[in-house]
């Protein structure tokens, strides 16, 4: 039981939980001004796709190899929605949301048949089916994409053409998701995963149907990877094969594999190392540093930065 | 999986985040060197960009396929290109000294749109040049009119860049998806390919291509008998040959370019497409292609450039300078585009005695006709549209070539008034009616 | 059907049957290593794309041609493996088999990574062998020598590897071992030993459908990446751990590939991702699977 968390909470912790809060937001506030929004803007967006990630590898034990059909496919719904059917922000990052959750549904219900490994055979099989989808339809345009999506008027009154004011709808909607998250892990619900992570024979014995939690879960991981993919493209302004690519679905896995599996915080940090790996690297060397880290993380890293930093400090986190 | 870890969440995990995310951010507050990949604009008020040069200088960005399927194409050799134009025309413009970056797109069209888009940010570019993929082309061509700066094609094909998506801020030099249609695709028509059945490489300039050859064939008496679409970058064409031939067209139709043109002709060979009597035309085809085929291979093929290194003393003079700095390897017409370009853009300049409004300068290169050594007189239309002569030639057998690059026949001589689309027919809006 | 629709639909279905041959040499390699070591070998394309860089680096460096460079590629590939496995594969056996998914996912892009930066992303030509150039004329299509070849020689190495793990004593070892790893050992037989050979001929068959694919489909960096995935769908619909399973599988998935293109041209590549969801419905365990939890 002890092992188990509760939403319960000592004064006293409520207190400096809430202090870190201000705290974290205070500095994520100040940092366009000391560096650049737009690097700022995707970190915090693949950030909160490797949190979605982690939600389901971490807390419910499902590896998706395929997480990138749902943070590129919201992306596509929301530039369409965007550019042609000319919805304003809110609503077009909406409507994505709606398309990775129904996609996440599908996907979901034919995965969870399966556990381990076929699992994520099965997801990635399904990832690929739909980046080939995605190749072939004509509202995405193939090769080319969706160019010059609008930014829009957020609210009828917020205009997100202002870097510093896209930067700071980002930096909330990062939040919404980093905090929805956090109320779900803090819950009954959460608890019953944590269940079913630990040993899904025992959860079943005790009345749980694990196949539906599972299933929320995972659609869960895909509606909050949704609202990564289409807040992405309203940075950008433009959506494209490469968010759909199975390239996508690896990197958020070594994001979360880097930072720690299961750790609350860790895809964020490995998050913002990917970005900052990317920034610094071109082309092939991209692809050899990340294998590389792969390599050494699975064999003598598996704890991530987090987790390690965790045990070495000897303190939870 | 993970049933030793804990799960509690702790204030420290809070704090961890934004040490990781200050760190990163710390690190990556350098600015980026000219030729790494996508982009991030450069820290400031994030409200309208830096506008104009960089402080007094002129910056030309070389960007191209610097290592994909048309690498051979423009690439590395469109920065030499850049910069023996900058050096034959002195190395300054007005006072100002003259610099040249370049970077790979790696014919993604966000990854050439973020490279474009910070270099105008934060690199203080004029002018981009070259820019091969039309998707990119496209992409690249929006973000210069928002910024208003200037974009010179000589890559890319689509005619749509004076179509219907041209714009103020862009000039396409060497060659059009219409110029090869009219020059050889007419060709073909009248020696008697009346069926045509076309290949088509799924992205803008495959489509843009396979249109405008339509228009012509038909217009011409011929007919066109159907299409297969392939994707960017194929191995393996063996399916799509297939099915071509089994159209029984007379012309089988390569609506592609670079690597995908190469591997079709290849294995069309195995197919035995050519033997039985079919013909075989790759639309857009360069002279590196043929290097790459082999004579045996190439030979007879039909095809239209509007630059041959080996055309006359000017243009023979020009290439062996730009063969000396390449390996020995002879410049396309992308190379050949690129150069006088920059050159024109440089004498633009050289009168407006600065670079900052893109519109103006265009609008001046467009006032201004060309004469270079390159591609002889010329003239630049309303929409943008560069016009010269467009050559028909075709690939001498081996027993014909007595030198190594000794490749192509002339066939017929396009002249420029009616080597490219009318201004009138484009669709662009720019142009009165 | 008119003569020349049906003329195409046979050729597309011939050329079906070649990418299959690919599949199912693929799939096999893949189903030898899952089924002893219950590893998903994700660096399987990426060995395939060595496999072919060897072979062009044999003839452009070292002038050795395509003939013993079909014996030499899956010997080098296949002693990569054997390091690969004994360096770092073993040690994650202990652990969640997701672990050394991740493992081979890493090795692959590591891989694929450094050809790009050495070869850029375009492919390098290989030039069919001089014995196999040329075509047969078989009324709906000229069938090129080289793919009747590479049809012809994948069906007798997958058969022979069935052959050898159905019937054979050292086979019957290797699925004991399957099974039983403990009990297999107190017999006194070297398990470790045997997996370790076992990975080794795995995605030495790998290097050799490399070989095979090298005059087919220029040798690019990326030639592995896509292929593989399309693998994994084949292993899934075959049943993980069936031999027989995953060479059926392969060849027909690859014919019906073909029959797609004609019909319904659009669908082409996902109509394998389609019977994989389809299959997953009616018989989760694969065709020829058995039912495993």
């Amino acid at each position: 039981m002890t092992s188990i968390p509760t939403s319960g909470r000592a004064p006293g912790r409520w207190r400096s939980e809430y202090t870190v809060f201000a705290v974290m937001i205070g500095l994520l506030v100040l940092a366009p001004f000391i560096t650049y929004p737009v690097f700022l803007m995707k970190c915090l967006c693949m950030a909160l796709f490797a949190c979605a990630f982690n939600l389901l590898i971490g807390y419910v034990g499902l590896l998706s190899f395929g997480h990138a059909m749902f943070m590129g496919g919201a992306g596509y719904a929301s530039a369409h929605a965007a550019k042609v059917w000319g919805l304003p922000p809110e609503l077009a990052i909406l409507f994505g949301i709606a398309v990775a959750a129904v996609l996440g549904l599908v996907v979901g219900w034919l995965a969870i048949r399966r556990q381990g490994i076929y699992f994520s055979m099965i997801t990635l099989g399904l990832a690929q089916m739909i980046f080939f989808f995605f190749q072939k339809a004509s509202f995405t345009h193939g090769e080319d994409g969706i160019q010059a999506v609008p930014r829009g008027v957020l609210f009828g009154f917020i205009d997100l053409n202002d870097t510093t004011v896209m930067y700071g709808f980002v930096l909330v909607v990062f939040l919404i998701g980093f905090s929805i998250i956090y109320r779900v892990i803090h819950s009954p619900f959460g608890a019953v995963l944590t269940a079913i992570r630990e040993n899904e024979v025992r959860a079943t014995s005790l009345g749980y149907t694990t196949d539906h939690y599972k299933l929320i879960a995972f659609v869960l991981s895909a509606a909050l990877a949704g609202l990564a993919g289409a807040t992405k493209v309203l940075v950008f302004q433009n959506a494209s094969l490469t968010d759909v690519h199975w390239t996508m679905s690896g990197e958020v896995v070594l994001m979360t594999l880097i930072g720690g599996l299961g750790r609350f915080s860790g895809p964020v940090v490995g998050a913002f190392v990917v970005g900052a790996l990317e920034f610094k690297l071109r082309g092939g060397q991209i692809t050899v540093v990340e294998g590389v880290v792969f390599v050494v993380c699975v064999l003598v890293f598996r704890q991530g930065i987090v987790g390690t930093l965790s045990t070495a400090l000897k303190l939870p986190l | 999986m993970l049933r030793h870890l804990p799960t509690r969440i702790a204030d420290r995990s809070m704090v961890l985040t934004l040490c990781a995310a200050a760190l990163c951010s710390a690190a990556c507050k350098k600015e980026p060197a000219p030729d790494k990949g996508p982009g991030m604009t450069a820290p400031g008020s994030g409200a309208a960009p830096a506008p104009g040069a960089g402080g007094g200088k002129i910056v030309i960005g070389v960007l191209s396929d610097m290592s994909g399927v048309y690498a051979d194409l423009g690439g590395k050799g469109s920065v030499i290109a850049a910069q023996m134009a900058v050096a034959d025309f002195g190395g300054t413009v007005a006072g100002m000294p003259i610099e040249i970056v370049s970077g790979d797109h790696q014919n993604k069209a966000d990854v050439g749109s973020s490279i474009a888009r910070e270099w105008y940010d934060t690199k203080g570019v004029d002018v981009i040049v070259d820019v091969p993929t039309s998707s990119v082309a496209l992409a690249v061509s929006d973000v210069t009119r928002d910024k208003n700066k200037v974009f010179l094609v000589s890559g890319a094909g689509t005619s749509e860049l004076t179509g219907e998506k041209c714009s103020p801020n862009t000039i396409h030099w060497a060659y059009d998806t219409w110029a090869l249609s009219n020059a050889a695709g007419r060709e073909i028509v009248k020696n008697g390919g009346d069926s045509w059945y076309f290949v088509t490489v799924d992205y803008a300039f495959g489509h843009a291509l396979k249109n405008d050859a339509t228009k012509i064939v038909e217009a011409n008496g011929g007919k066109v008998l159907g299409e297969v679409q392939h994707p960017f970058k194929t191995a393996d064409f063996s399916s799509f040959l297939l099915q071509a031939q089994s159209s029984k067209a007379k012309v089988i139709a390569l609506a592609n370019a670079g690597g995908d043109t190469i591997g079709a002709i290849k294995q069309a060979a195995e197919f035995g497409i050519v033997s039985k009597g079919q013909q075989l035309v790759g639309l857009l085809m360069f002279i590196a292609d043929v290097n790459a085929l082999g004579l045996p291979t190439a030979q007879g093929l039909i095809l239209s450039e509007s630059f041959y290194w080996d055309r006359d003393d000017q243009t023979r003079a020009w290439s062996q300078k730009f063969g000396a700095k390449d390996d020995g390897v002879m410049p396309t017409m992308i190379h050949a585009g690129v150069y006088s370009s920059v050159m024109h853009y440089l004498k633009a300049v050289a009168e407006l005695k600065s670079a900052k409004d893109g519109k103006a300068v265009v609008a001046k290169m467009e006032g201004m006709p060309t004469d270079d050594p390159l591609f002889g007189k010329g003239t630049i239309d309303a929409n943008g549209r560069k016009r010269h002569s467009m050559y028909v030639y075709q690939v001498k057998t081996p027993a014909e070539s007595k030198a190594k690059w000794d490749y192509y026949k002339l066939i017929r001589e396009v002249p420029a008034d009616q080597a490219f689309r009318a201004p009138a027919d484009s669709g662009c809006p720019l142009v009165k009616k | 059907m008119s003569n020349l629709q049906i003329s195409n639909l046979l050729a597309q279905m011939v050329l079906g049957l070649i990418n299959g041959a690919f599949y199912a040499l693929l799939s096999l390699g893949l189903a030898i290593i899952f089924g002893l070591l219950n590893v998903i070998n994700f660096a399987h394309g990426a060995l395939f794309m060595l496999g072919a860089f060897i072979a062009w680096g044999l003839l452009h460096y070292a002038g050795v041609g395509y003939w013993p460079a079909l014996v030499i590629s899956p010997l080098v590939v296949g002693g990569l493996g054997i390091v690969l496995e004994r360096t770092l594969l073993q040690r994650l056996y202990r652990l969640d088999p997701l672990y050394n998914l991740l493992l081979t996912f890493g090795v692959a892009l590591i891989l694929q990574g450094v050809f790009q930066i050495q070869f850029g992303s375009s492919g390098e030509p290989y030039e069919i062998p001089q014995a196999l150039k040329g075509g047969t004329d078989i009324g709906f299509m000229m069938l090129p020598t080289y793919r009747a070849w590479v049809m012809i020689v994948s069906l007798v190495v997958c058969l022979a590897t069935w052959y050898v793990t159905d019937r054979t004593k050292l086979g019957s070892y290797l699925r004991a071992a399957t099974e039983n790893p403990g009990l297999v050992q107190a017999f006194g037989i070297n398990v470790p030993r045997m997996v370790t050979v076992t990975y080794g001929l795995g995605v030495a068959l790998a290097g050799f459908a490399g070989v095979l694919g090298a005059p087919i489909f220029s040798v690019s960096p990326e030639m592995g990446s896509e292929r593989i995935i399309v693998v994994f769908a084949v292993v899934v619909i075959g049943g993980m751990g069936s031999i027989m399973g995953s060479i059926v599988t392969g060849f027909a998935l690859g014919m019906i590939e073909g029959l797609t293109k004609v019909v319904y041209p659009v669908a082409s590549n996902t109509v394998v991702f389609a019977l994989m969801a389809l299959v997953l419905l009616i018989r989760p365990a694969g065709l020829f699977g058995k039912a495993s939890p």
